[in-house]
C-alpha cells in the first residue's frame, strides 16, 4: 500500500482522524432504530420501527412488495435521513459518523450490481477494500479478496469482466465485494434474489458463518423458508410497520402471514428438522 | 484461490488462464503504455518543433532546447532561432498542455458521469465555455486584461457543467440516451448563442469568433501558454488524486458511499477541476472534439478502466494526440493550414465509430 495522497481540498478542509472500530462483542446492539420514521417523495414509508440487531446474529426482514425492507435496510444504512425517530450505528447516530467512518463498520450489498466499466472481477472485489485503505488492516487485503472471493465461489472467474457475467455471477460478485470489506455489521438487500438454489444456500451459509466470527447480519428476504431456516430472528414488516419480530418459529403465524400477504397460507413443520414451513394455500 | 496473485504457485482452473484482465498483468501494461505513451510524445513534440515550412534538422532544435537550458549545445542562427522559440516551441507547448487538458477532463468526465460517452465536447461544455469567450469578444470586455477570455470561458464552462450535470443525471448515473440529448440541447443553445455574439461583433472579432468555432493553435504566443498554464497545471495535478475513489463510483453512488466516499464533494471537486481543464483548454485553442472521448476510450481498452492510470494516462495520451494532429494540420496541407478541431473531428468520428460499435458488442450494451 502506497502511502495515501492528499488532495488539495483534503489538504485545505482537512478530514477529522478516522476512529477505527473496535472488536465486536458478541450481543452488543450493532445497529438499531429507534422510533423511526421515513418520509420518501412525500409518503411515509417507515413508521414507528424499533428494531436492533446484535452482533453474532442474522436477522431476516421480510414482508410483502412495498413493505419498506429495503428502505429499512437503506435506514440502518444511513442512507436516508429519518424524519422522526433515529438510527445508530455501532452505538452512535448514524448521521454522526462521517462516511468513510461507517464504512468501516457496515457493508452493505445493494439489490442490483452495476458497474459502468468493466472491471475485471478481482478489481470489483478489490475495492470492497478501500474503505481500510490507510490503515494498518490495509495489509489483509490480499487475503480478505482472496477469502471472499472464495467464500461467494467467484474466484473461478476472477479475471473475467464483471460485464461479461451473468445476473446471478454479478450478484456473487457484489456479494464477494461486501464480504471483503470486513464490515461489523452486514446489510444485505434480498442477495438471494438473482441465485439458484445451490447459490441461494451458500449465500444464506455465508450469513451464519459470519455471525458465528462475530458480526452482526441484517438480510432482507423474499423466501421465508429460507428466513425460517437460516435466521435467529425474524422482523415482518407490513405497510411500513414491524408486524411481529422473534424467532422464526414464533413469529411464522398463519393467522398473522396471511394478513400480512393477503394470501392465505399453511405454516407446518418440517418432518425431519422441525424448522416452519411456510406454503400457501392452494 | 488466488492464481492472478501468484501465478508461479497456483495451477490455473480451464477457463482463467483465459482471462484478459487480472492485477497483474494489467499492471505490466500500464507501465509498458506509459513508458511508450511519454516517449512518443517526447519525439513528436521534437519532431513538430522542426517540421514546417521553416525545417529545422532535429540536432540543432536539440541543441537550440539544450542551449537554452544552459546544458551545452548551441545556438541557431536568427531566423532558426526565432522560428523556434517564437513560432514552433510555444505552440507545441499549447498543443501539449491543451491535449493533456482535454484528455484528462475527458477520462474525469466519463468517470464521474460513470458513462463512456461522456465528453466535454460532445456534452456540450467546449460549447458552453465558448460561448464565454465568445461574449467576451463580441462586447469588448477587458475588465482583467489578458486574462479577460480565459475567465469568462471558465465560468460559462463551469455553469455549463453543472448544467449539464443536473439535468443529464439520475439515481447516480447518467443515462446513454439522457447525456446526448442533453448534449445536444446544449449544443444548440450554445451554437445560438455564439450566433447571437456574431450577430452583435464587428468583422475583426467575426474573424476571432470563428476561429474559436474551428479551434485552432495557430495563434499560439507563450503569454498564451503562460495563461492557461496555472489552470492546467493544477487540474491536471489534482485529477490523479482521485483515481481511487472514482473507480468506487463505477459501482454507483450509494455503493461508493457505502465504501466511504463522500460522493457529494467528490462531485463537485472534480466538476470544478473539469471546467478549470476544459476552460483553460478552450479559452486558448477554441473547440476541440473528441480527443477527450477517444483518448480515455483507447486508454481503458488496452490497459483496463481503472482510473488510476486512465486519468494521468489520458492526460499523456491527450498531449500526444493534440501535438501528432497539430503537425498534421500544419504540414497535411502546406502551405495552407488545416483548423485542428476540423481535423480532430474528422479523424476523430468515423474511428469514433468503429470503437463505439465494438466496445458495444463487446459489453453487451452500455448501460
Amino acid at each position: 500500500m502506497s502511502p495515501r495522497f492528499r488532495t488539495p481540498f483534503e489538504a485545505l478542509f482537512p478530514a477529522r482522524a478516522r476512529r477505527l472500530p473496535a472488536p465486536p462483542v458478541l450481543g452488543a446492539v450493532a445497529a438499531e432504530a429507534r422510533a423511526l420514521r421515513v418520509r420518501l417523495a412525500g409518503r411515509t414509508v417507515l413508521s414507528e420501527v424499533d428494531l436492533a440487531v446484535a452482533a453474532g446474529e442474522v436477522l431476516a426482514l421480510v414482508g410483502p412488495n412495498g413493505s419498506g425492507k429495503s428502505t429499512l435496510l437503506a435506514a440502518l444504512a444511513g442512507d436516508l435521513p429519518a424524519e422522526s425517530g433515529e438510527v445508530r450505528v455501532d452505538g452512535r447516530p448514524a448521521g454522526a459518523w462521517t462516511a468513510a467512518e461507517l464504512a468501516l463498520r457496515r457493508a452493505v450489498l445493494p439489490q442490483s450490481a452495476e458497474l459502468s466499466f468493466p472491471f475485471a472481477v478481482e478489481e470489483v472485489v478489490r475495492m470492497g477494500r478501500a474503505p481500510w485503505a490507510g490503515t494498518a488492516v490495509a495489509e489483509d487485503d490480499d487475503r480478505a479478496v482472496r477469502a471472499a472471493m472464495a467464500a461467494a465461489e467467484v474466484a473461478g472467474f476472477a479475471g473475467r469482466s464483471f460485464a461479461a457475467l451473468s445476473g446471478g455471477e454479478r450478484a456473487r460478485v457484489a456479494l464477494a465485494r461486501v464480504l471483503a470489506q470486513r464490515a461489523a455489521l452486514l446489510l444485505l438487500d434480498e442477495p438471494t434474489a438473482a441465485l439458484d438454489l445451490r447459490h441461494q444456500e451458500l449465500v444464506l451459509r455465508v450469513c451464519r458463518e459470519r455471525a458465528a466470527a462475530g458480526d452482526a447480519v441484517v438480510v432482507v428476504l423474499h423466501d421465508l423458508g429460507l428466513a425460517g431456516a437460516y435466521a435467529d430472528r425474524v422482523a415482518v414488516l407490513h405497510e411500513g410497520r414491524i408486524a411481529a419480530e422473534g424467532p422464526p418459529g414464533r413469529v411464522f403465524d398463519p393467522e398473522l402471514l396471511s394478513r400480512v400477504y393477503s394470501q392465505p397460507v399453511e405454516v407446518i413443520d418440517h418432518p425431519r428438522t422441525g424448522e416452519p414451513l411456510v406454503i400457501p394455500r392452494r | 484461490m488466488s492464481l492472478l496473485k501468484h501465478p508461479g504457485t497456483a495451477t490455473a482452473p480451464p477457463g482463467a488462464a483465459t482471462a484478459e484482465g487480472g492485477a497483474h498483468p494489467r499492471r505490466r501494461r500500464t507501465a509498458l503504455l506509459t513508458a511508450g505513451l511519454t516517449a512518443a510524445l517526447l519525439c513528436t513534440a521534437l519532431l513538430s518543433a522542426g517540421v514546417g515550412a521553416y525545417d529545422i534538422p532535429l540536432g540543432d532544435v536539440l541543441g537550440s532546447v539544450l542551449h537554452h537550458l544552459g546544458l551545452g549545445g548551441a545556438e541557431l542562427d536568427r531566423v532558426g532561432e526565432s522560428v523556434l522559440w517564437d513560432v514552433r516551441l510555444p505552440r507545441v507547448a499549447l498543443a501539449l498542455l491543451v491535449g493533456a487538458s482535454l484528455g484528462c477532463a475527458g477520462a474525469l468526465m466519463q468517470g464521474v458521469f460513470g458513462n463512456p460517452l461522456a465528453e466535454p465536447g460532445v456534452i456540450g461544455i467546449s460549447m458552453g465555455s465558448a460561448v464565454g469567450a465568445v461574449a467576451s469578444i463580441a462586447l469588448g470586455m477587458s475588465f482583467l486584461g489578458n486574462w479577460t477570455i480565459t475567465v469568462c470561458a471558465f465560468v460559462a464552462g463551469l455553469v455549463t457543467v453543472l448544467l449539464v450535470y443536473a439535468l443529464s443525471r439520475s439515481g447516480g448515473r447518467a443515462e446513454v440516451v439522457t447525456l446526448i440529448l442533453t448534449g445536444i440541447a446544449m449544443n444548440a443553445f450554445a451554437g445560438a448563442l455564439v450566433g447571437l455574439g456574431v450577430f452583435l461583433a464587428d468583422n475583426a472579432q467575426v474573424t476571432q469568433i470563428t476561429f474559436w468555432q474551428l479551434g485552432s493553435l495557430a495563434q499560439a504566443t507563450w503569454p498564451k501558454v503562460l495563461a492557461v498554464l496555472p489552470c492546467a497545471l493544477l487540474g491536471l495535478a489534482a485529477a490523479p488524486l482521485y483515481g481511487r475513489k472514482l473507480d468506487l463510483l463505477a459501482l454507483g453512488e450509494r455503493p461508493a458511499r457505502h465504501l466511504g466516499v463522500d460522493v457529494e464533494r467528490l462531485r463537485l471537486t472534480l466538476v470544478l477541476v473539469v471546467a478549470l481543464l476544459t476552460a483553460a483548454a478552450v479559452a486558448v485553442s477554441g473547440v476541440i472534439t473528441f480527443v477527450g472521448l477517444l483518448v480515455p476510450h483507447v486508454l481503458r481498452m488496452a490497459a483496463g478502466p481503472g482510473h488510476r492510470f486512465l486519468v494521468p494516462g489520458s492526460a499523456l495520451g491527450g498531449a500526444l494526440v493534440l501535438v501528432a494532429a497539430d503537425l498534421a494540420a500544419r504540414t497535411a496541407a502546406q502551405p495552407a493550414e488545416l483548423p485542428l478541431g476540423v481535423l480532430t473531428a474528422l479523424l476523430g468520428s468515423p474511428f469514433f465509430f468503429v470503437l463505439l460499435r465494438r466496445t458495444r458488442r463487446r459489453q453487451g450494451g452500455w448501460a
